[in-house]
């Protein structure tokens, strides 16, 4: 059944406790909306809600962190990251404690709340910070093993979890390593490089071209640092073409990585589809066809990348 | 503060002692780096010293990763050379090489760094962050004590400056240390009245600093915070006080103990010239011959 990414936190972390994995989460008063409140409701002392203080709950969880405890940080994805960027730098990061931050809401499929609540630069801000690794699952049952990574793998991570429902991609067993990527569809004459909600736009948008003759390789990047280098450069070394395709600024997000490893170690033309303005209001499906996020408009840029 | 990892108790007059040979280490070291935070991490010697040497912290001298020690947040980073200088003494790390502080290469950075040297429980630095990081380690260990009926509650002292007050994130770690009853979480506040940019009381006052942490729901001593015995007092209070975190407002003199360095603004991040350091080492050393002949006299 398809599900939000955020449906895996809370659930997930019960799980956890249950098979012996001694995790806890803070939250900063939306736990309702990240769904830790879940977990909380199931483990009382192992939640910790700091009220509307993301600064507060990122020393917090690093204190919990470094008396021995694996520790999720909750909150928006605007909040969670932007608010407290320099607590996540110069304590998670520097100290490399086992924090692990995972909010919820990030992208413009955030809906009707507009703006100033759809956080379209979190991948930019986390990826550049040292000892950081940044995992963008495209489903449920990705966010769910992402999580998993993230609790039995020392040091920071960064999960970037959303509020809207989205397609299922994987079954319900999947699992993933660190730096995974992933082919879903095989293709030879251009790769589409998505994470997140956009893995599924992508994918239909392949299944489009593909009656118009257009063969495309859709790979789900679910890591962003640190990127799977080999299974990138293999894509594109047999199509010759990129376009990535991502519910974030095109500045700093997984196009940039993917433009970044190319230009460096094999060039081929790189597109990079996303956001260059702020978000607004709208249902989400709305809003990824506005801002050229669905798959109609990837299609598009598609065809545009090849000259057709 | 009994255990097996509870320190001799020393006497006032020992831990004063001690305070003032940190300070030939944090003017030695300054002046070898030649840039750095005197005036801070002098106002902070005699706190520093008492919470390790007067009985109060619990920890292994043997081994500064032990599971059973208390913890030491240094929130007010930049007083580096002071935690430093107590590292040393203890004996986690060797006198000289406090010589290299701020060099590449050297295991003390300008600002405390966790992966360099042992006894460094988290890095610090970046102000308004170290009560949080201490309020969230008070708490595990709340939550350790109670699953474990027989484990020792241990205890976190986090230590502040004034100025450093002024950085929001405080306030909220204290409002969160008080709903949470954190009576095992200390914060002693080194109030020497200046920062960079001038006296707090004029760059941006915190008026009435108990009246606020008593609003917020803690446990206020005063103290001065050059006086081991009255520092000695408070710390018992605040292991004595339950239900509220305790916070210590420990009246100080910026550049503590080096007479051109005492209140003056300047000193905050200049370090002294070797001519400088000699004047103020001659300073230190007077003050330990007076410190010694009132020990022979008790």
């Amino acid at each position: 059944m398809a599900k939000a990414t955020r449906a895996a936190f809370g659930s997930t972390l019960v799980e956890l406790v249950k098979e012996g994995v001694d995790v806890m989460a803070v939250d900063a008063d939306l736990a309702g909306s990240t769904t830790t409140a879940a977990f909380g409701a199931a483990y009382p002392d192992r939640m910790v809600d700091v009220g509307i203080a993301e600064q507060n709950m990122i020393g917090v969880a690093a204190g919990l962190s470094l008396a021995g405890r694996t520790v999720f940080t909750g909150s928006f994805a605007v909040f969670g990251t932007g608010r407290c960027w320099e607590q996540i730098r110069n304590t998670v990061c520097d100290s490399n404690l086992n924090v692990k931050i995972a909010p919820t809401h990030s992208g413009i499929t955030v809906g009707p709340d507009g703006a100033t609540h759809q956080m379209l630069e979190d991948i930019a801000i986390m990826r550049v910070l040292p000892n950081m690794r940044v995992l963008v699952p495209a489903d449920y049952a990705a966010a769910r093993a992402a999580i998993r990574l993230a609790a039995t793998t020392p040091g920071p991570f960064y999960i970037r979890l959303g509020r809207a429902t989205v397609p299922e991609v994987y079954n319900d067993d999947f699992t993933c390593d660190v730096s995974f990527a992933h082919v879903l569809r095989e293709g030879t004459d251009v790769t589409i490089c998505a994470c997140g909600v956009e893995v599924a736009q992508a994918f239909d948008a392949a299944e489009m071209l593909a009656e118009e003759g257009i063969s495309c390789e859709v790979v789900d990047v679910m890591s962003i640092k640190p990127l799977d280098e080999e299974t990138i450069i293999a894509s594109a070394a047999k199509t010759g073409c990129v376009v990535t395709v991502e519910e974030h600024s095109v500045y700093g997000g997984m196009g940039s990585a993917v433009a970044e490893l190319l230009a460096e170690k094999h060039p081929v033309p790189v597109t990079r589809v996303g956001m260059t303005t702020f978000g607004t209001s709208g249902d989400p499906d709305e809003l990824l066809a506005h801002f050229g996020l669905d798959a109609l408009s990837i299609a598009s840029r598609v065809r545009e990348a090849l000259g057709r | 503060m009994s255990g097996t990892l509870a320190q001799p108790l020393r006497s006032d007059g020992e831990v004063a002692l001690v305070a003032n040979r940190m300070r030939h280490d944090i003017i030695r070291m300054l002046a070898a780096a030649g840039s750095g935070h005197p005036g801070g991490s002098l106002s902070a010697a005699d706190i520093v010293a008492t919470l390790f040497f007067g009985g109060v912290m619990n920890y292994n001298p043997d081994d500064p990763s032990d599971p059973g020690r208390d913890r030491f947040v240094l929130c007010k980073g930049h007083a580096a050379p002071a935690l430093y200088a107590a590292l040393a003494e203890i004996g986690y790390v060797p006198r000289e090489e406090l010589l290299t502080l701020r060099k590449l290469g050297s295991r003390f950075q300008g600002h405390p760094d966790c992966h360099c040297a042992p006894g460094i429980e988290v890095s610090t630095g970046s102000l308004g962050q170290g009560l949080s990081i201490a309020s969230g380690l008070a708490l595990a260990f709340k939550l350790d004590a109670a699953g474990n009926g027989s484990a020792r509650e241990k205890r976190v002292y986090a230590l502040t400056g004034d100025g450093e007050l002024q950085e929001g994130q405080n306030w909220e770690a204290a409002m969160f240390a008080a709903h949470r009853n954190l009576d095992n979480l200390t914060a002693v506040v080194d109030l020497n009245n200046l920062q960079i940019d001038g006296h707090v009381t004029d760059v941006c006052s915190l008026r009435d600093l108990a009246a606020k942490f008593e609003a917020f729901g803690w446990h206020t001593v005063a103290a001065c915070g050059h006086d081991v015995a009255e520092l000695r007092a408070a710390f018992a209070e605040a292991e004595a006080t339950k239900g509220q975190p305790t916070v210590i407002i420990a009246q100080t003199v910026k550049g503590k103990g080096v007479s051109f360095m005492e209140d003056q603004c300047g000193w905050h991040g200049n370090a002294p010239s070797a001519e400088q350091a000699e004047t103020a080492l001659a300073e230190l050393d007077q003050a330990e011959a007076a410190l010694v002949a009132a020990l022979k006299e008790a």
